[in-house]
């Protein structure tokens, strides 16, 4: 389907496709099997100035909208949403630094992740606060000049990797909601360390850690816009980086899809081409509908963040429950269609059911995204 | 540092057929490319001059289609790009080629450094760099493998043969054509297809150049292609099937009745 996208859209699509093609695909099996970083790949992403999309350009970046980062990680999504992964969990952890940060703070941190010299990390999740983030216990205690950290986040992704990482703790324990601050943490500060990476189903070229923070002390000035806007900041950073994670899911459905279907054509049993039987038609036909769905519902989201930014957290969580179910159904279909053979390491497909089920899971539940949408639906339908 | 890359458009060797009648590329409706030997010399030069400063420009001898190459070639980082185009050029075999990038050359002005691809896919003389070199009086290198030092001055070099390398130390000025293994391409940044869409190409035309009409297109080619045929195919080819081991098993045997 055409989407009209600007000439400026179909650039980033032909590059983030090409690094797609010829870097991630060739790879994404070794990288998967060894739990390896991709840092090549992401340097090669960084020189394409791939990293510089969500980032304005007087900080060195491209200005991009929510619709441009889409376009990116769906391409990179077809290839490795493991790779994607590190990617978005990039801008994941800058975007507090975009959205509250100081101008100084913006000067100092932005250019070098527009150009892909550092990477960033956001640390939210902890072993008793998942979906429930107001359970946190890491704490930011001010001392003089300096912020005083202490507790431990968990499943950070970009963990050991990222030299910035943004992180939430409380400030004020007796404020509650309003007692959460985020700050900035850098690679290096003392008494801040990362775990070792956690062994996972999928996206195993990322990496997850926890942050370790033993008085870590960092200065006065790492606090990220007002004190106590903390959780604030991370509702309006997670609805800017939801769509993203959809965008992963279009790119990794349609991947499985792509594989799926070209092997029908091969695959020979009862002396025709599985494609000519319709129950195995009829999964493709489904795969593809629910994939192009998905697709309307994620670009139609995206433009509406990009033309309506303080009106998005209901079509981000839309657009982020629907394209990650899907991509789920589809990379199972996938394996289906694909037999015994769908099932082994060999083929691509295998990896992609295994890593599609992260989505569902990562920047808040896909049954948390349904709260969300419900409680919308509740206030709309109470003032109508 | 400047650094003149040359360019040649090459039809997609995926898709590449004869006329049977003229013996000449069917070049309609075939997909054009960049040399791929060309994108290595494009990415070295890009990478010299990340290293040393200085500035590269591309240059394509062509029809006018051939400012695509040079736009992809912006896109991955050159910064000006040249084209001499004129109906006068067609039929250039490699020595009026050769002639007619020297006079752009020339027309370009000062550099340090030329670089050319090994050969072009669809020609395949690899006599055109070399050429070039006679032509601007320079020394040169083919088949470069590796730039291993760099410096305004000149450059140490390895150049691959049948059974090894040699490494050489050569002064600017110099023109190189290098093997593919030099480096892995870049992919187009998002500045550079950018710049690459708005960026003037620069287009020079045989009086632009100062081109003798007698040394230049079909009437300067000495070179006359007399005919061209797809060569015989001439071995037996078997193709096993089976299991892996089923095939292993074939293999075996059917190299041991050689024995
Ligand atoms: C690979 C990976 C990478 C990650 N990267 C990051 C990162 O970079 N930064 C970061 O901060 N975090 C990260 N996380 C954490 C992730 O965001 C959390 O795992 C997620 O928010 C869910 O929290 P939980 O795992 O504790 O599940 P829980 O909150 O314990 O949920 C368990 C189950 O209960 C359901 N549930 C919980 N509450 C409700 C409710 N109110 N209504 C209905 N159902 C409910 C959930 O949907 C889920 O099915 C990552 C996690 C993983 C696995
Ligand atoms: C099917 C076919 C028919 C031909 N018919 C004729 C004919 O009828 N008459 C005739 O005289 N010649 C003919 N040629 C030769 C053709 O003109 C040569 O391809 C051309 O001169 C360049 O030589 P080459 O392709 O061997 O390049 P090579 O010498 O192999 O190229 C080496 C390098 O030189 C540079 N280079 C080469 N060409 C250019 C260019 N145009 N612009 C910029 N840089 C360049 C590139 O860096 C390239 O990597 C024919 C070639 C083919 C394949």
């Amino acid at each position: 389907m055409d989407y009209f996208l600007s000439e400026e859209q179909e650039m980033i699509v032909e590059i983030a496709r090409q690094i797609t093609d010829e870097r991630i695909i060739p790879q994404r099996a070794e990288l998967d099997e060894k739990d390896e970083f991709p840092r090549a790949i992401l340097g090669e992403m960084a020189r394409a100035d791939l990293f510089g999309v969500p980032i304005p350009e007087e900080f060195g970046g491209f200005g991009g909208g929510c619709l441009d980062i889409v376009l990116a990680l769906e391409q990179l999504g077809r290839g490795c949403i493991g790779v994607g992964t590190a990617f978005a969990a990039s801008s994941l952890g800058i975007y507090p630094i975009l959205i509250a940060g100081s101008q100084e703070m913006r000067e100092k941190y932005l250019p070098d992740v527009a150009s892909g010299k550092k990477f960033a990390a956001f640390g939210l999740t902890e072993a008793n606060a998942g979906s429930d983030a107001s359970g946190i216990q890491t704490t930011a205690v001010l001392d003089g000049d300096e912020w005083v950290l202490n507790g431990t986040k968990q499943w950070i992704t970009n963990g050991g990797e990222a030299q910035i990482y943004t992180v939430v703790a409380i400030t004020d324990r007796s404020k509650g909601a309003r007692g959460a601050s985020m700050l900035v943490v850098e690679e290096g500060d003392p008494g801040f360390s990362c775990g070792p990476k956690e062994k996972k189903m999928g996206i195993r070229a990322s990496s997850t850690t926890e942050l370790i923070f033993k008085d870590c002390r960092i200065p006065k000035d790492r606090l990220i816009g007002r004190k106590g806007t903390g959780f604030i900041t991370v509702m309006k950073t997670l609805d800017s980086s939801r769509p993203g994670i959809a965008a992963l899911g279009l790119g990794l459905a349609q991947g499985a899809l792509d594989e799926a279907a070209s092997y029908a054509k091969q695959r020979v049993q009862f002396g025709k081409p599985i494609m000519a039987f319709q129950a195995v038609q009829h999964m493709l036909a489904d795969m593809a509908i629910q994939l192009e769905a998905a697709r309307s519902l994620v670009y139609g989201a995206a433009r509406h963040i990009d033309a309506h930014p303080n009106n998005m957290s209901k079509v981000s969580s839309m657009c982020k429950v629907f394209a990650t179910d899907m991509a789920m159904k589809v990379a199972t279909d996938a394996v289906q269609v694909m037999g015994g053979y769908g099932y082994m390491r060999e083929y691509p497909v295998e990896k992609m059911m295994r890593d599609a089920k992260i989505l569902q899971i990562y920047e808040g539940t896909n049954q948390i995204q349904r709260n969300v949408v419900g409680q919308e639906l509740n206030k709309e339908y109470t003032r109508a | 540092m400047k650094i003149i890359v040359c360019i040649k458009q090459v039809p997609d060797a995926k898709d590449v057929r004869l006329d049977p009648k003229t013996n000449t590329l069917a070049r309609e409706g075939v997909q054009s490319i960049m040399n791929p030997y060309d994108q290595h010399a494009v990415e070295e030069a890009v990478r010299l001059k990340e290293l040393l400063g200085g500035e590269v420009t591309v240059l394509s001898m062509g029809p006018p289609q051939a400012e695509e190459v040079l736009r992809q070639a912006i896109s991955c980082g050159a910064d000006h790009a040249v084209v001499v185009s004129d109906r006068a050029f067609a039929g250039a075999d490699t020595w009026a080629t050769s002639y007619t990038l020297a006079k752009a050359v020339n027309v370009i002005g000062a550099f340090d450094l030329v670089l050319c691809g090994k050969q072009a896919i669809d020609g395949d003389t690899a006599q055109v760099g070399p050429g070039l070199a006679m032509r601007l009086q320079i020394p040169y290198v083919t088949c470069v493998q590796k730039v291993r030092e760099a410096t305004n001055s000149g450059l140490v070099l390895e150049r691959m043969m049948d059974d090894g390398y040699d490494v050489l130390a050569l002064d600017f000025p110099a023109l190189l054509t290098v093997v593919k293994n030099i480096n892995e391409p870049r992919v187009p940044s998002l500045k550079g297809k950018m710049r690459a869409k708005k960026v003037e190409i620069r287009k020079l035309t045989a009086a632009d150049i100062g081109a003798d009409p007698a040394f230049i297109g079909l009437p300067g080619s000495p070179t006359q292609v007399v005919k061209v045929f797809p060569p015989e195919a001439r071995c037996i080819r078997t193709v096993f099937t089976g299991s892996l081991d089923e095939q292993i098993g074939q293999l075996v045997d059917s190299l041991q009745s050689y024995l």
